[in-house]
């Protein structure tokens, strides 16, 4: 049984978020009725021109900085040619020689906290398709040119990544730095940001690639996952049965969990590429350039790095927190209002009860019921001793449901700690007068029955004792034994 | 050079054109003579010099603002179509 | 009659009143219904509109308003698109086509007043020397119904000719507005590649086309071309100039004016072509110009390198009609591979059928190097030939075509031919060059043109030169006979 190395290369095609299409004035919202928003250059008419989105540009140009890539200065759209009814002028406007970005790379973090560099090749601007529909249509396709000619930025990496699970640390990388720069709404569910794997097998050791397989339109992280994982385990099989792998296009079954071939894609793929005589070399000069660079935001690596130093942090409590601005932002609130001493416990929280409440009501963080200020208020309780961390889970779930605070909340339930000796001591002396037998056990040396102890007298406080005193007055109060 | 019937057969797939059987023989006659007039573009002593795409050299891509600057029209743009239902364009059906 | 005055003749008399636009446009429409059916140049009559649009000029002018154009009747390239107007570019493809928007040199004309009386006819998708590549039959030359008048804008040249219209819109990629102007005797224009917008001009190859006029005389290509040239937002290939008061320049002296006379144009020219040329010259030389002998060693390469580039484009540019969302559709087909390759091969002559499959192979995998790059090459080479020629020269001026008009059926079954019509028209399409072409005499009785070509943005200064040759011969007021009464 052999041993073989993964090589997985993505092509992610990331929709960029402008208001018009790259080459035609017309909206490029989702969901509209079918060709409401289609004007006659997205029809390709006869004797319509495409004239290039500025917005399109910049953002191309944000991404390319974003990861330290060379800028093209002056590149060129040229032809791809083949007939599909989702293509309306038989051909998409792309870039093949001189795309507008260059070799660049992105980092990335792995489970086991070891990270990895994944190199880009490139990034260049082209056209979105349409949409082709067969619901509801007898033996007939229809063809919804909506989404044709929506600017996409595809960002081609290096075979660089050896498992499904790099792959999808890359994307999710990827999903996470596009979001930051605002550039694509990272909708996956509408087509926003998706991604072709190319995927092939070789024994370890060897320098030569394997021939790969190109999975086309993987829309989720989970069928990146699940598609890379079939199709290497198809290859290895099809290589050990004395099989060869051929190079094709496949196509992701989600509900079959398996790639099959796209014939349909395989015959006769010769692009015929050529420079669009319609469109002019596109120059980027140092200005714009510079322009650009001055509207970078905190990029997720370095808000993580700034987390992590001044608020002691994880290095992957650092990575959570900063996956998304939004999520970051949060977070900065409530430790700045709680105090960087107690930043952890607000990295605990926001990490655990706000992100589970969070899930299980399928909210995004700016929807939150709990706001940065009022979970800043339950934390104060914590720290001030007010309520133990077992009840303040009890208030959260309180001030998620109710949207009240933390204080009004312990106050109406009466939840605030005892931390009266003497009221402690009492319920002490109760619990050892109407429990003789482990008194007089525990004495004789039980130690452990001391947990009785605590439990009986927490029972009869409701939890509301508080631990450490709760801890000294018994000691105290059993003597012997211990 | 010259051109056979498979060359023509295979660019005319290329380009989804129907040759009918009469016509082949002439596209492959007359594209082959077309072939053999532009050949002599191989004799030019073109050196080091670079390919030309546009006739006016210097100038630049012109950037247009990010505006919405079209309504829905389909029912007009449609009304040259052969075949539409429920504002789609019909081909016949596509199988992946 | 009102057929042989000049556009600004017809201004002024509209101006002054002896004439309405409707009047006018009444006049041309029965010239069209009486002539053109032994033409053909005419394919689409929009005598409805026509009239009303008149009316419209007619209230314009008795509310004040002036301008060279306004009430003034024309014709356009049936590639132009025409909102409302079946445009049809010559093709079976688009017979059904009905155009939703002006393109912008009608749009510029709609708005300086001029009036459309119909669409004319054409090679189809403008691939021709000869108008007879139309899917509604071939244009006959009114100097010899049995010639062709040359193409691919052989019905706007045929209409002018024959007086049908005051002037016409063409389209030049290989020459098609200077040879058929050269081939029955009237004025054209190719303007500098990016001087006239190209939105909604159908596309033949798009680094290569440019829209331009054909008239009677210089003067009055210099009126219609200040109206049609000028920046397009929508063409993403227009240049951002101000167009020039051509017509004021027309008036210049040409004392001083440096002529360029082209080896590689003289090299071979039939000697009663060459006379008429030299008889050129001298006029110039009287009128105070200067010549001087220069030679483009790469320009006999023009020709191959068009049939290279220019087929390229085509093939990518017509991939779009595709049965789908306008245009010819084939009947039941089986399945998308049907429906593209029936209704492209029933939708598409064998003209255009031809030049797709020559620039589908020329950019295909392992031939593109050897043909679509070596020719973008040779074009530069050609392209910076020209430049250093115009270092030394003003104009240059040559012969518009090797031969007059030749018999209908003559040549259409050998492209190679059909394709050398164009030898001398090309070079200035390569290099984005603006050329005209005036008649300068005859040959068997049939009208030849002399070419005027000049340096990027020099149409003010071919207008010129070729008006002042106008001034000083009558070659442009000959009609052909049974057209001037
Ligand atoms: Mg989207
Ligand atoms: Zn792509």
């Amino acid at each position: 049984m052999k041993d073989w190395e993964v090589v997985i290369g993505l092509e992610i095609h990331a929709q960029l978020a402008t208001r018009s299409k790259i080459f035609s004035g017309a909206p490029t919202a989702y969901g509209a009725p079918p060709n409401s928003q289609a004007c006659l250059v997205d029809l390709a008419y006869p004797g319509v021109l495409p004239v290039l989105n500025a917005e399109a540009v910049r953002m191309a140009v944000k991404f390319g900085l974003a990861i330290g890539a060379r800028i093209g200065r002056r590149s060129i759209f040229a032809r791809k040619n083949y007939f599909y009814p989702d293509l309306p002028k038989g051909y998409q406007i792309s870039q093949y020689e001189d795309p507008i970005v260059g070799p660049g790379a992105l980092e990335i973090f792995l489970d086991d906290g070891t990270s990895k560099r994944i190199g880009v090749t490139r990034a260049h601007l082209e056209e979105d398709a349409g949409k082709s529909l067969h619901e509801g249509l007898a033996n007939a396709t229809g063809i919804d040119l909506n989404r044709a000619g929506t600017p996409l930025l595809e960002i081609v990496s290096e075979p660089d990544m050896r498992s499904a699970k790099e792959a999808v640390a890359y994307m999710k990388k990827m999903h996470t730095l596009v979001r930051y720069l605002e550039i694509c709404d990272g909708n996956m569910q509408e087509g926003s940001f998706r991604c072709d794997a190319n995927v092939s097998v070789r024994p370890r050791g060897q320098q030569k690639f394997g021939t790969r397989a190109e999975i086309k339109n993987l829309n989720s992280f989970r069928f990146v996952e699940k598609a890379i994982q079939y199709e290497v385990a198809r290859q290895i099989e099809l290589i050990d049965g004395g099989g060869k792998v051929v190079q094709e296009t496949r196509l992701y079954d989600s509900d079959k969990d398996e790639t099959r071939s796209m014939r349909s894609k395989e015959e006769a793929n010769d692009y015929r590429y050529f420079p669009d005589p319609d469109l002019l070399p596109i120059e980027v000069e140092d200005a714009f350039v510079d322009a650009v660079r001055a509207t970078l935001p905190e990029l997720p690596d370095q808000k993580a790095a700034r987390f992590a130093a001044d608020f002691q942090l994880s290095a992957y409590d650092a990575g959570v927190l900063s996956a998304s601005r939004e999520l970051g932002a949060y977070f900065e609130s409530v430790a700045a209002l709680a105090g960087a001493a107690h930043a952890k416990l607000a990295a605990n929280w926001i990490m655990g009860e706000l992100s589970s409440a969070l899930n299980r009501d399928g909210l995004e963080i700016t929807a939150s019921r709990v706001s940065p200020q009022a979970l800043a208020g339950l934390l104060a309780r914590i720290v001030d001793d007010t309520i133990s961390g077992k009840i303040a889970k009890e208030v959260f779930e309180a001030m998620w449901s109710e949207g009240t605070d933390a204080d009004a909340i312990i106050a109406a339930k009466g939840l605030r700690q005892i931390t009266d000796v003497a009221a402690i001591g009492a319920v002490i002396d109760a619990v050892i007068a109407a429990n003789p037998k482990q008194t007089a056990d525990y004495r004789a040396g039980k130690d452990k029955l001391f947990g009785f102890f605590v439990g009986q007298v927490m029972k009869a406080t409701e939890g509301k004792a508080n631990p450490a005193q709760l801890n000294d007055l018994l000691k105290e109060k059993l003597g012997g034994g211990a | 050079m010259s051109l056979t019937r498979q060359d023509v057969e295979k660019i005319a797939h290329l380009a989804r054109l129907a040759i009918t059987e009469q016509e082949m023989p002439v596209y492959v006659d007359s594209l082959s003579s077309i072939v053999a007039f532009v050949d002599q573009l191989s004799k030019a002593d073109t050196g080091l010099v670079a390919p030309m795409a546009h006739p006016l050299a210097g100038q630049t891509q012109r950037l247009r603002p990010d505006e919405v600057t079209e309504t829905d029209r389909h029912e007009k743009y449609q009304a040259n179509a052969a075949a539409v239902q429920a504002g789609l364009y019909l081909v016949p059906r596509v199988i992946e | 009659m009102w057929h042989n005055r000049s556009i600004g003749e017809l201004a002024d008399s509209l101006g002054r009143g002896e004439i309405s636009s409707v009047e006018l446009v009444r006049h041309f429409l029965a010239r069209i219904e009486a002539l053109n059916p032994a033409l053909n140049a005419v394919i689409t009559l929009t005598a409805g509109p026509a009239l009303a649009e008149a009316a419209v000029a007619d209230r314009r002018r008795a509310a004040g308003e002036s301008g060279p154009l306004l009430g003034i009747p024309l014709l356009h390239k049936d590639i132009f698109c025409t909102d409302g107007v079946r445009t049809s570019c010559g093709s079976r493809m688009l017979d059904n086509f009905v155009a939703p928007y002006d393109a912008t040199v009608v749009a510029n004309l709609r708005s300086a007043g001029a009036v459309m009386l119909g669409k004319a006819n054409m090679d189809e998708f403008a691939m021709g020397s000869s108008n007879e590549t139309s899917f509604y039959g071939p244009v006959r030359n009114p100097w010899d119904k049995d010639k062709v008048p040359g193409g691919s804008s052989g019905g706007s040249a045929a209409a002018v000719a024959a007086r049908l219209a005051p002037f016409a819109t063409g389209t030049d990629t290989g020459g098609s507005i200077r040879q058929p102007a050269a081939l029955t005797g009237i004025t054209g224009i190719k303007p500098t590649y990016g001087r006239v917008s190209r939105y909604g001009m159908i596309a033949f190859a798009s680094s290569l086309d440019q829209a331009g006029v054909f008239a009677c005389s210089a003067a009055d290509a210099a009126i219609v071309l200040g109206a049609i040239a000028g920046f397009d937002p929508k063409d993403s290939t227009s240049v951002d100039l101000p167009v020039p008061d051509y017509r004021a320049a027309l008036q210049a002296p040409l004392r001083g004016l440096r002529i360029g006379l082209l080896k590689e144009f003289a090299d071979g020219l039939e000697a009663r072509n060459a006379a008429l040329i030299a008889a050129a010259v001298a006029v110039f030389r009287a009128l105070g110009a200067l010549t001087v002998e220069v030679s483009l060693p790469s320009l006999p390469l023009s020709v191959p390198t068009y049939y290279v580039v220019a087929p390229a484009e085509c093939s990518s540019n017509l991939s779009r009609f595709d049965g789908v969302r306008f245009g010819h559709r084939c009947d039941s087909p089986r399945d998308l591979m049907d429906l593209y390759k029936r209704s492209r091969g029933e939708g598409f002559g064998a003209e255009v059928k031809r030049r797709i499959m020559t620039g589908t192979y020329v950019l295909s995998a392992g031939y593109f190097d050897a043909y679509y790059l070596k020719a973008q090459k040779v074009r530069q080479l050609i392209t910076a030939e020209f430049r250093a020629a115009f270092e030394r020269v003003d104009v240059l001026l040559g012969p518009t075509t090797p031969t007059p008009a030749f018999p209908i059926g003559a040549k259409i079954d050998d492209p190679v031919t059909m394709y050398l019509n164009d030898i001398y028209t090309i070079g200035a399409n390569l290099a984005g060059l603006p050329a005209l072409s005036a008649p300068c005499g005859f040959v068997d009785g049939l009208p030849m043109g002399m070419q005027l070509i000049g340096p990027h943005f020099a149409e003010a200064r071919l207008l010129n030169a070729a008006h002042q040759f106008q001034l000083a011969t009558d070659w442009h007021q000959k009609a052909a006979p049974g057209y001037a009464e």
